[in-house]
């Protein structure tokens, strides 16, 4: 840079000798702000071809004489500012106004960044940088999020990866990808979230409901991703990561490459490809475990100071393969798959994914656009378009052997504008509008009995936020939201299953069309929801600082809470929505303490967390059929309270050897019933071991110990079934929860330049270095298998 | 320029809202691999009267139970010759699900249990492999008593797992697509 400038300057230089006009102009200027117009003391004005400097006094003025008429190149910069460069052209003495964007760094990180930040300084809220989110580059979203504290996953297999905040997950966690909030049938524990991580280069999960201008239903939190920032200069620059591992024998393969110009166009293109075949616990294979997916995005646009815009577009294509040990006919079969240690199907190793099997589209599309104005704020409008297809496939017999089981495709609009107000550095508010528009629609070919019925649901919420720095220690925000959701449903209800759950006391009225044995009802549901959020952070002194959080939330029940209503082959049990369900209502408070200083980090976090009408799915009963009795699984409703604590410390042991320890402790109680909610995750603890070394290329290596505790709080939903094979009752035990386990991983990883702007980092993974047999309990194929036993992988990554 | 593409950004978001406002109601779904009814047609060897077992589930995968029914009792020491029919009554006219079976006999198996040593049961028929399917079978009878008979169909059985081809279903694995249960006498 300063060479660059030094060149410049020699070859001004020796263009100015030939001036030889009459040079006598003045021109004067003043700097200012852009946010909130105050004056810019200091900045350089530098006028290229005349090589003169000088600096703006306290006012923001500066002044140059004795200047030629014709053109000046005017070069203007300030320290945290993006410089400006103009020309203007001198005919006469000459006055003008220049404004800066001061704050840059500041506005780009919005919502986010460290603790530091006025936006989030007063909530629960985590980030993950790039360099973590690139070791995960062949996993889950969900796999990433578990390396921080109080947020695990609930699972199907290891493959479809729920995240979990605190204990909370599916609809209550609201996943935003490029500010646009994901719509893909979230509803569902084996419906994992269709993103692949490698389009983000930032994640942020936030506990709780506080950030309300992503959705007043976040009762878990929110998960953030957000793309790599643009630099508004010319570059084109990339990174490609491959990895390939032995578990699973597959590999991993992402590329990106971003172009962009000092005008502020750029453009963004990204592929990520896996596959992966049958997975191995240590024992055994895991029959049907395999994964294809493939995803691509692009994105493109103007990004200027003032005004800009986006396009954004995502297609994500999962083939996922289901433990085939998992498919199941009756209770009989469950009970002998709870019994035996070892599944029923173990055959060769394959990449072939047969059924049961899901195959899940995405495509998004966003288009977004705002403009700044001076002395007040930014104005955003964005519209983004979703399809989401899923197939389900179970295994069938005869001309249905091909056809998927569920066929359901979801498209979703959503058109929002938001304004900001953050023109003064103290105080800044937002307020927004949302309109959206969702369509499901199942597929009658399937032949199989709508799980999830053709509804049309519409959403409008408004909101406003506001951020108060007090004075350098203390920082207050609060946020109102209000969302009216209206979901207009078309379902067929079995007459026998309609009279069984005694809705034609309260919803007669619905019925719509009389099919012989079914019902055609026409429900329409209205919710209005009102969210509030408040938090306050206070530096006490320099070493500690206090969070304090509330938040009041309400969900409206999802479509598969309300309306499921069938057999779930792949998990052998009969799944009951009800009607009668309301929304879900939470009040959470949450403190977070912060303790820093050179060597210790730590950082504990409470919460406490009241949901009235806690919308939930467990065991009730079992129904006879013709194929045998199946357990029933039905939604319910009750009083939840959620507490625990988690939490991290990072210690500095000396400048290259750290520890770092990760607990979280959680309890869920029903209180309606007086007893323990199911799917609360164990107690955990993470310690993890760390050297590095900047002289021998970065190199860090690091050694992990995982222990999960035995869920030891769990409801006892055990019942009774008759197995005619052998003639006896016998207790179905779909409760009792897996041991405790302990795994051990290593990584490890050194940097290389091959040249100025080349890089590579080859780093090594083991997981589970022990071959450790274990189950996890929010795992819904713990009753057949075992989890993964030990993993190699080896990836390199090349930024460029 | 700007308030134009805001227009037409909000035109578009309202065609959306508008065009879909149809009132079209969907397509009604007939289970298709739906079995409603489990027949056993058992008919003396020597004469007499022969004995149907029946069960019934209208509503398949819904709240209802099977309804179940025993025409007659068996006499003992007897030699039925035994015939399953598996239907679908939801549609009309019934689907008979016993042809698909057939068609894929490799991948199905039925298996009968009793209680009290009532009844003993050999397969009749066989697929192209050579292991038995039990569509036809033949039941005899033992003394006097009562006792419940189970018919059960497993799909994707291990045909070649110990003793399954002579009907235990230890270690028959598959998924289970019948088991109905009949409490019956034998005179």
């Amino acid at each position: 840079m300063t060479l660059k400038l030094f060149l410049c300057t020699l070859f001004c230089c020796a263009a100015f000798t030939s001036y030889t006009q009459k040079c006598a102009y003045t021109f004067k200027g003043t700097i200012t702000d852009y946010h909130d117009g105050t004056s810019l003391f200091g900045a350089t004005v530098y006028l290229k071809k005349l090589n003169k400097y000088t600096i703006s006094d306290d006012q923001g003025k500066f002044e140059f004489k004795n200047l030629c008429k014709g053109e000046i190149h005017v070069f203007i910069s300030h320290i945290s500012c993006e410089s400006k460069e103009l020309k203007i052209n001198i005919l006469e003495d000459t006055s003008k106004e220049f404004n800066l964007e001061h704050h840059t760094e500041e506005l780009k990180e919005v919502t986010i960044t460290s603790a530091l930040e006025l936006k989030t300084k007063t909530r629960q809220s985590t980030v993950l940088k790039s360099d973590v989110i690139d070791t995960y580059s062949s996993q889950n979203l969900g796999d990433v999020l578990k390396s921080i504290s109080g947020v695990s996953s609930i699972n199907t297999g290891n493959t479809i990866v729920k995240p979990m905040i605190n204990g909370l997950h599916s609809s209550r966690v609201v996943l935003m990808t490029n500010g646009v909030r994901l719509q893909d049938q979230d509803w569902g524990i084996e419906h994992a979230p269709n993103i692949d991580i490698n389009t983000a280069e930032k994640i942020t999960v936030i506990k709780g409901a506080n950030a309300l201008e992503f959705g007043g239903d976040a009762i878990g939190g929110v998960i953030v991703l957000e793309p790599n920032r643009i630099i508004v200069k010319d570059s084109l620059y990339g990174k490609s990561i491959v990895s390939g591992q032995t578990n699973g024998q597959g590999f991993s393969f992402h590329s990106s490459l971003t172009k962009s110009t000092k005008k502020g166009w750029y453009i963004n293109a990204k592929t990520t490809v896996k596959k992966y075949g049958d997975f191995e616990s240590p024992d055994y294979i895991l029959t049907n475990t395999g994964l294809n997916s493939s995803a691509y995005s692009l994105q493109t646009g103007l990004k200027k100071f003032e005004t800009g815009f986006n396009f954004y577009y995502t297609y994500l294509k999962n083939e996922i393969g289901i433990l085939r040990s998992s498919h199941l006919g009756n209770i009989e079969d469950l009970v002998d798959a709870i019994n035996s240690d070892r599944p029923f199907v173990i055959e060769d190793f394959s990449y072939a994914i047969n059924e049961p099997k899901q195959e899940v589209t995405h495509q998004l599309i966003k288009v977004d656009f705002y403009k700044r104005f001076k002395n007040l704020g930014k104005l955003k409008v964005q519209y983004d378009y979703q399809n989401n297809e899923r197939f389900e496939f179970d295994l069938r017999v005869g001309d249905d052997r091909n056809k998927p089981a569920i066929d359901l495709t979801l498209n979703s609009h959503t058109v929002k504008t938001s304004f900001e107000f953050d023109s003064k550095s103290n105080q800044t508010y937002k307020v927004g509008l949302m309109g959206g528009y969702q369509n499901n629609f199942a597929n009658p070919n399937t032949g199989v009995r709508r799980l999830i019925p053709d509804y049309d649901k519409y959403d409008l919420g408004a909101f406003a936020i506001g951020n108060f720095l007090f004075n350098d220690k203390t920082s207050l925000d609060f946020g109102v939201r209000y969302d009216f959701n209206y979901i207009n449903a078309k379902k067929f209800y079995l007459k026998s299953r309609w009279n069984e759950r005694n809705y034609d006391a309260d919803f007669s009225n619905l019925i719509i069309v009389d099919f012989n044995t079914q019902w055609l009802v026409n429900p329409k549901l209205k919710y209005h929801n009102f969210s509030a959020s408040a938090g306050v952070s206070h530096q006490l002194n320099e070493v500690n600082s206090l969070i304090l959080n509330y938040a009041l939330s309400n969900r409206a029940p999802n479509a598969s809470e309300l309306f499921s209503d069938g057999l779930h082959h792949s998990a052998a049990r009969i799944e009951l929505g009800d009607l009668r369900i309301n929304q879900e209502t939470s009040n959470r408070v949450s403190t977070s303490y912060n303790f820093k200083r050179d060597k210790t980090a730590l950082l504990v976090e409470l919460f406490f967390n009241h949901i009235r009408n806690y919308i939930f799915i467990e065991p009730n009963g079992t129904e006879q059929t013709i194929r045998g009795a199946f357990p029933v699984w039905a939604y319910k409703a009750t009083t939840a309270n959620l507490f625990g604590i988690d939490i991290t410390w990072q210690q500095k042991i000396t400048n290259r050897i750290h520890f770092k320890n990760k607990t979280s402790f959680m309890r869920g109680k029903d209180v309606d019933n007086n007893r323990d909610l199911i799917d609360i995750p164990a107690a955990k603890t993470v310690n993890n071991i760390g050297y590095s070394n900047k002289k021998w290329g970065n190199f860090n290596a690091n050694l992990e110990s995982n222990f999960v505790f035995r869920q030891n709080l769990f409801p006892d939903n055990n019942f009774e079934a008759f197995i005619p094979t052998t003639n006896s009752n016998v207790l179905v035990d779909v409760s009792s929860t897996p041991n405790r386990y302990h795994l051990i991983n290593f990584n490890s990883d050194a940097t290389f330049k091959l040249s100025q702007k080349t890089e590579v980092t080859i780093g090594i993974t083991v997981t589970n270095i022990l071959n450790t047999n274990y189950r996890e309990y929010l795992n819904r194929l713990r009753y057949f298998a075992d989890d993964l036993g030990r993993n190699y992988l080896v990836q390199l990554k090349f930024k460029y | 320029m700007k308030q134009i593409k805001k227009i037409v950004i909000l035109v578009y978001i309202a065609s959306i809202f508008s065009a879909c406002t149809d009132n079209d109601n969907p397509i009604v779904i007939n289970e298709e691999e739906l079995i409603t009814t489990v027949r056993a047609t058992l008919v003396p060897q020597n004469g007499g009267a022969s004995v149907t077992l029946e069960s019934i589930d209208l509503d398949g995968d819904g709240p209802n139970e099977p309804v179940i029914s025993v025409s007659g009792d068996f006499s003992q020491n007897t030699t039925y010759t035994g015939n399953l029919l598996i239907l679908n009554d939801t549609e009309t006219p019934a689907d008979n699900i016993t042809l698909e079976i057939l068609e894929e006999d490799e991948e199905h198996q039925f298996f009968f249990s009793s209680t009290n040593n009532i009844a003993t049961t050999t397969y009749n028929d066989q697929d192209s492999n050579g292991n038995p399917i039990g569509v036809e079978f033949s039941l005899l009878t033992g003394n006097s008593g009562y006792g419940a008979f189970t018919i059960t169909l497993r799909h994707e059985p291990n045909k070649s797992g110990m003793n399954v081809n002579t009907g235990d279903i230890t270690n028959a694995g598959g998924e289970t697509d019948v088991q109905v249960i009949f409490d019956i006498t034998v005179n």
